[in-house]
């Protein structure tokens, strides 16, 4: 069975029996795959009512709604994990959709595109367009992202909103994740696309002893 | 199958009479009470042995307990048809449904047009004001009689959806799951406004006589025509309207008079005409006055989460269609926000229709598949075979 790549490495990430928000949730494979492999009692968003469709047929709570206007309404530290997969370069306010989900959530697992990669970069400098890549696949004028940015960018982003970065994995297609440190310029040019785990700044860190092997190992 | 026949014509069905004896009368909101009270319920397929399997359908304003089955005034196929019935999304091959005429009602449960132990005579406006947690709280009785203690599901649209949202309220211990469709936390002015023009029609009507017309062997049919115009517009959306009818003439030509000209206008009176025959006037205004009185948040110190504070382990479905403008699309996401900051299990879909508020009673496939999924895996959950 093929298990997307981010997937497979929030399936590692997310203890046992915990609850889950998955914000943007689709058809519900995520928690499907999170209730069947950890027993996690999961919650989803989803702004499509087709994707609702599937998910109630698949026995899953999910809401119809989207991050931006929905997320204010459910209550402060309801889930252990709030889960973002690439969708934040898709909201309105990207800023208050990652505060929000961190006051949702104990931790937020947030994956998204790198406009900082190489290939990113080469494409725009050497033919001066848009660039199309493994993580960004469509062209400007319907791609769903309306607020790309780059690791630093993200990085920083993640400063000023008082979140600490527990761990970062790239994600490249079809190959394995790899443990990074996303503030190091280097990886801001290698990874397409990264996965972070955060949690407030002010609150504890991933339980006693977590480390990085501890996420990704 | 033959024709003219449906699939209803061919579920396991039984029509009766719950009456409950006067010394244990009916306790009402309004410090009133009901005794001698009698409730008119079908019931579809068959409770399984474990008792686990029942659906409890609550109806909408002018409805009846003949959800699944012919009408036997109107011999017209139930009202919820579609999905009611063998391999339907309420499947009544797996599924014993229930479903009462309301508290008020003037199908068979005790209601205005209900005769009175105390006098002998029919109440009139003599019967107590009841409200939806009334109406609930008879249903209550009935599942006691029937002896069931938990419901695998309650469902229901509109009025019936409201009665959802009270029993989560008031008896979340005796529900598994929860489906409300195109209903709200409370009734809104505008809701309230339209409903006093129905009331107003009624009571203009000089046969009416100050809602003594049973005793008096009159009928004010025609007040109780137009309240159900008016009601029925609010029923359907603008470009439903549109589509269906337009600008179309009954006839060739204008009759430069007051005819109904527009087939719009002939559908509207045809509406009302054929509601005459089914429902009582004084029932008509007891239950809007019920809708009007329902306000979820009110009686839980005015905040809509702490009335599902005790239904957290319910599995909650709520719809909404995007044409409905009687109760809107806001209205539902107001549960919905609601349910999640009680931490209840809740799904929520909006339906993307231009058939209105009536789109629940239709055939809406979108809302049928997600129906479906959602009973049929809950039952699954529930481990009803």
């Amino acid at each position: 069975m093929s298990v997307r790549e981010d997937f497979r490495e929030i399936l590692r990430l997310v203890r046992p029996g915990s609850r889950v928000l998955d914000v943007g949730c689709g058809e519900g494979e995520l928690l499907e795959l999170l209730a069947r492999e950890k027993g996690v009692e999961g919650r989803g968003l989803e702004i499509s009512s087709a994707g609702v469709s599937a998910c109630l047929a698949r026995g899953l709570a999910v809401v119809q709604g989207d991050a931006d206007d929905d997320l204010d309404y459910f209550p402060a530290r309801g889930f252990d994990y709030a889960v973002l997969s690439q969708t934040l370069p898709q909201v309105r306010q990207p800023r208050h959709v990652l505060s929000e989900l961190l006051r949702i959530g104990e931790r937020a697992i947030v994956s998204l595109p790198n406009f900082g990669h190489w290939r990113v970069r080469f494409d725009l400098l050497s033919q001066g367009r848009m660039p199309l890549t493994h993580s960004l696949p469509t062209p400007w004028w319907e791609t769903p992202n309306i607020h790309l940015c780059t690791l630093r960018d993200f990085t920083q982003l993640c400063d000023h909103l008082g979140l600490r970065i527990e761990a970062c994995a790239a994600l490249a297609n079809g190959k394995p994740a790899r443990p990074i440190d996303p503030t190091r310029a280097s990886e801001n040019w290698r990874a397409e696309s990264a996965l972070f785990l955060l949690s407030r700044a002010d609150a504890p860190p991933h339980g006693e002893g977590a480390t990085k092997a501890d996420l990704f190992g | 199958m033959s024709d003219g026949e449906t699939p209803a014509d061919f579920i396991e069905t039984r029509s009766d009479v719950a009456r409950f004896a006067a010394e244990r009368p009916l306790r009402l909101d309004s410090g009133a009470e009901i005794r001698g009270l009698e409730v008119a319920y079908n019931t579809y397929g068959r409770l399984n042995a474990e008792r686990s399997n029942a659906v409890l359908v609550c109806h909408a304003l002018s409805m009846d307990q003949h959800a699944a089955s012919r009408n036997p005034l109107t011999g017209k196929p139930g009202w919820w048809d579609h999905v009611l019935g063998p391999g339907r999304p309420i499947d009544t091959d797996r599924f014993f449904v229930i479903c009462s005429n309301v508290l008020g009602g003037c199908s068979g449960t005790t209601g205005p047009a209900s005769i009175d132990p105390a006098t002998g005579q029919p109440y009139g406006l003599t019967f107590p004001v009841v409200t939806v947690a009334d109406m609930v709280r008879a249903q209550a009785l009935l599942l006691d009689a029937l002896g069931i203690d938990k419901l695998f599901a309650v469902v229901g649209g509109s009025m019936g959806g409201m009665q959802v949202l009270q029993w989560a309220a008031d008896y979340p211990e005796r529900l598994f799951s929860a489906v409300c469709i195109a209903a709200a936390p409370r009734h809104s002015a505008q809701n309230i406004a339209f409903h006093e023009v129905g009331r107003q029609a009624i009571m203009a009507d000089p046969d009416w006589r100050a809602g003594d017309y049973a005793r008096q062997g009159a009928r004010p049919d025609k007040g109780l025509i137009v309240a159900r115009m008016a009601a029925h517009i609010t029923y359907l959306s603008e470009a439903a309207l549109q589509r269906k009818f337009g600008r179309e003439l009954q006839r060739d030509g204008l009759s430069w008079g007051f005819d109904a000209d527009f087939q719009v206008e002939s559908y509207l009176r045809h509406q009302g005409a054929v509601f005459v025959d089914r429902f009582d006037a004084n029932s008509y205004l007891y239950i809007t006055r019920a809708l009007d009185y329902f306000d979820l948040a009110i009686s839980h110190g005015g905040a809509l989460a702490a009335a599902f504070r005790r239904a957290r382990d319910v599995r909650f479905c709520v719809f909404s269609f995007t044409s409905d403008w009687l109760y809107p699309t806001s209205e539902s996401r107001q549960i919905v926000r609601a349910l999640n900051a009680a931490g209840a299990r809740a799904s929520f879909v909006e339906i993307e229709t231009d058939k209105g508020h009536d789109a629940f009673l239709l055939d809406e496939p979108v809302l049928h598949a997600a129906l479906r999924g959602f009973i049929g895996s809950a039952a699954d959950a529930r481990g009803v075979a």
